[in-house]
């Protein structure tokens, strides 16, 4: 039985903010096939293609047969807690400064048995249900639930470790002016956050919504023009060191390529907005959120880009606007390896044409912006780095695994 | 005038004799700047990015660069703006007598009637009554619209609604008017645009624009302090920058009233 988490109370000045450290987090490359699968949120072990036998951890030849032919795929995720284990005083230092903390020895129904971290409900002998999740050092590990929903579960101490919860955190939403950045507001809220910041460029310009927005209990409307350094910055001043959690709502979205567009002042504006306007956020937040990725209950945990799913492959209808989000994507992988000696981690969300008006034109399926917005609050639950929302996006997730030259050609077509 | 009166003019600034008057808001990132419908291309809002600050990337020196559009801040609008000045001789910014930067003006107070009515507009009747109390305007003149609009917030300053922008400015009429009957050297507002905001439902769309650019005048907007200006006898000093071919500049616009002593 978990005690639920309480809203943590307001700073002690004087003591000195715990700074973040790392579990070992050395890999072997095969190792990574689990970083993907915790990344998006599956279950995934090592499969031998001759024998079908499921084994664990990761290895070069299959344990059975010795054949080399050994896949990553989808596998069953229940299992049994043959024993579990409680460490008081362990030698690394991330794990000392949380100790006690609980492992155990589980034995999959499809075979492999695994060393896994425990959720407080877990018993000994009792079904569990396994997940790979990414430590605070982005690595996957093991990770047992029990087999039911009990209370409060999602406040478990060891769990929180590899999530990003909202529940009682403080959240920046870049830009409350789009529809996708007030369902966020509304998800993150329902979702427990302490307070959500959102950030309103030109607050000379009224929009659709606002009312709504300035109404909602715990929302502080906050000036933000991400396309500019400076607003960036004093934003940061103000308000840096608690931002626990980062939602970019960024939403430029322009049709047209090249040849069809006559100068460069749309492309700049759309350079401004998304990929210099990730830089200045980066810049101004990334640091603080850095060092107090464990700052207790409501620590740094999580930095969100929503970006394109045609960051992966350009679309020449957009072709201007994918190239952007395609700069997007790359810096977000730079941000990713320098968050990560924080424990912060950076989710990634691909998304195909949203419901808005900028894509009028475009058949559907579209995805509607709450869809994002629960995609978003769904992943920080779980701690997910990659996740695709929508058919389209989910469409050329496949297309591309199975062959990029053809997606480049029919996105071209 | 000899060298002496341009001196006697230099002592008069120095002693107060002569008062300028800055009637220019700061040049920065949140001021409003005026706004197109989405398709169409937009005027870069002012940045101000650090190259350095006494630190690592220049240890004994601040300097930053600077990106903004033509028509942004308190700014300048030359003929070559407006496709009714397109094919003038010398139209823009670079090319303008520098003469045409220094002239007096006639301050119209409007402020009364732009209180009541975000909307109002300046027409003939309302000119032709000022100029009983204060004379003919006299030509080459500017003539500066006070509102007193510059006094408010950016909000209400905008004034967008869901139609559009409602702020104060000038009919097609008097437009057209102060043009070719009065022959003013240009026109001036505190508002962000010299037209008013509902301007494009006027026929023809924009007058001032229209008018004054077609005969190769100029525009000023976004000033401020115009409450300051007497009514006549104050000379603008108003240079834009030397932009090649520019349509306009943000530039310091001063004021010289006759002053103390």
């Amino acid at each position: 039985m978990i005690e639920p988490i309480v809203r943590p109370r307001r700073k002690n000045p004087l003591l000195r903010t715990r700074l973040p450290t790392s579990p070992p987090h050395a890999r072997s490359r095969a190792s990574h096939g689990f970083t993907r699968a915790a990344a998006e949120g599956r279950f995934m072990l090592q499969r031998c293609g001759a024998c079908g036998t499921f084994c664990y951890p990761a290895r070069d030849a299959c344990p059975e047969c010795l054949s080399a032919d050994l896949v990553f795929a989808d596998a069953p995720r229940r299992g049994t807690l043959l024993s579990e284990t409680t460490l008081h005083i362990p030698a690394d230092v991330h794990f000392r400064e949380r100790a006690p903390w609980r492992i155990g020895l589980v034995a999959m129904e499809c075979g492999p048995r695994l060393v896994t971290h425990l959720h407080a409900d877990c018993e000994e002998g009792r079904p569990v249900v396994m997940s790979f999740q990414l430590d605070k050092s982005g690595q996957a590990v093991a990770f047992a639930h029990p087999e039911r929903e009990t209370p409060n579960m999602a406040d478990d101490r060891q769990w929180r470790e590899m999530t990003a919860d909202p529940k009682f955190r403080r959240v920046l939403v870049t830009n409350g002016r789009s529809i996708v950045g007030q369902e966020m507001v509304a998800a993150l809220k329902a979702a427990g956050a302490s307070i959500v910041f959102v950030g309103i460029a030109e607050p000379w310009k009224p929009f659709r919504g606002e009312d709504v927005l300035r109404a909602l209990e715990g929302v502080e409307i906050v000036p933000l023009d991400i396309g500019d350094e400076k607003s960036v910055a004093d934003l940061a001043a103000d308000i840096g060191g608690k931002v626990d959690i980062l939602v970019n709502t960024a939403e430029h979205v322009r049709s047209g390529g090249l040849l069809d567009r006559q100068g460069t002042s749309v492309v700049r504006d759309e350079i401004d907005q998304s990929y210099l306007g990730f830089v200045h956020l980066a810049q101004a937040f990334g640091p603080a959120m850095r060092m107090r990725g464990a700052d207790g209950v409501n620590s740094a945990v999580a930095w969100v880009n929503i970006l394109s799913v045609y960051a992966l492959a350009n679309w020449p209808v957009f072709g201007a606007y994918s190239a952007s989000q395609a700069a997007c994507l790359s810096l977000s992988h730079c941000l990713r390896a320098e968050l990560r000696p924080g424990g912060v981690k950076v989710v990634n969300v691909f998304t195909g044409p949203l419901d808005v008006e900028w894509f009028q034109t475009v058949p559907p399926p579209k995805v509607a912006p709450r869809a994002v917005a629960t995609a978003i609050v769904s992943a920080l639950k779980r701690g997910l780095e990659d996740v695709f929302v929508g058919d389209v996006a989910e469409d050329i997730r496949q297309r591309l695994a199975a062959n990029p030259k053809a997606v480049e050609r029919e996105l071209g077509a | 005038m000899d060298s002496n009166g341009l001196m006697q003019f230099a002592g008069a600034v120095a002693s107060g004799a002569v008062r300028v008057v800055d009637l220019t808001f700061t040049l920065s990132p949140d001021f409003p700047v005026i706004v197109l419908p989405p398709e169409f291309g937009q005027a870069a809002p002012v940045r101000i990015q650090r190259i350095s600050h006494y630190d690592a990337a220049g240890p004994a020196w601040y300097w930053n660069n600077l990106t903004f559009g033509e028509h942004t801040g308190t700014h300048f609008d030359a003929p070559i703006h407006w496709f009714t000045g397109k094919d003038l001789p010398n139209n823009a910014v670079d090319t303008l007598p520098v003469r045409d930067m220094i002239a007096p003006a006639c301050v119209i107070d409007c402020s009364a009637q732009a209180a009541k009515d975000a909307d109002f507009l300046l027409t003939i009747p309302v000119v032709e009554a000022w100029e009983k109390s204060h004379g003919r305007i006299p030509e080459r003149h500017w003539v500066l619209l006070r509102t007193d609009w510059s006094k408010k917030g950016w909000r209400d300053y905008a004034n967008l609604k869901d139609d559009g922008a409602h702020t104060p400015g000038p009919d097609a009429a008097v437009m057209r008017w102060l043009v070719e009957e009065r022959g003013v050297i240009g026109f001036g507002t505190e508002t962000i645009g010299t037209d008013a905001g509902q301007a494009g439902h006027l026929e023809p769309p924009y007058p001032a624009h229209h008018f004054l650019h077609g005969s190769g005048r100029y525009g000023l907007q976004c000033l401020c302090n115009l409450d300051q200006l007497p009514p006549t006898g104050a000379v603008i000093v108003a240079a834009p920058l030397k932009i090649q071919n520019g349509s306009g500049s943000p530039l310091r616009v001063l004021a010289l009233v006759p002053g103390q002593g």
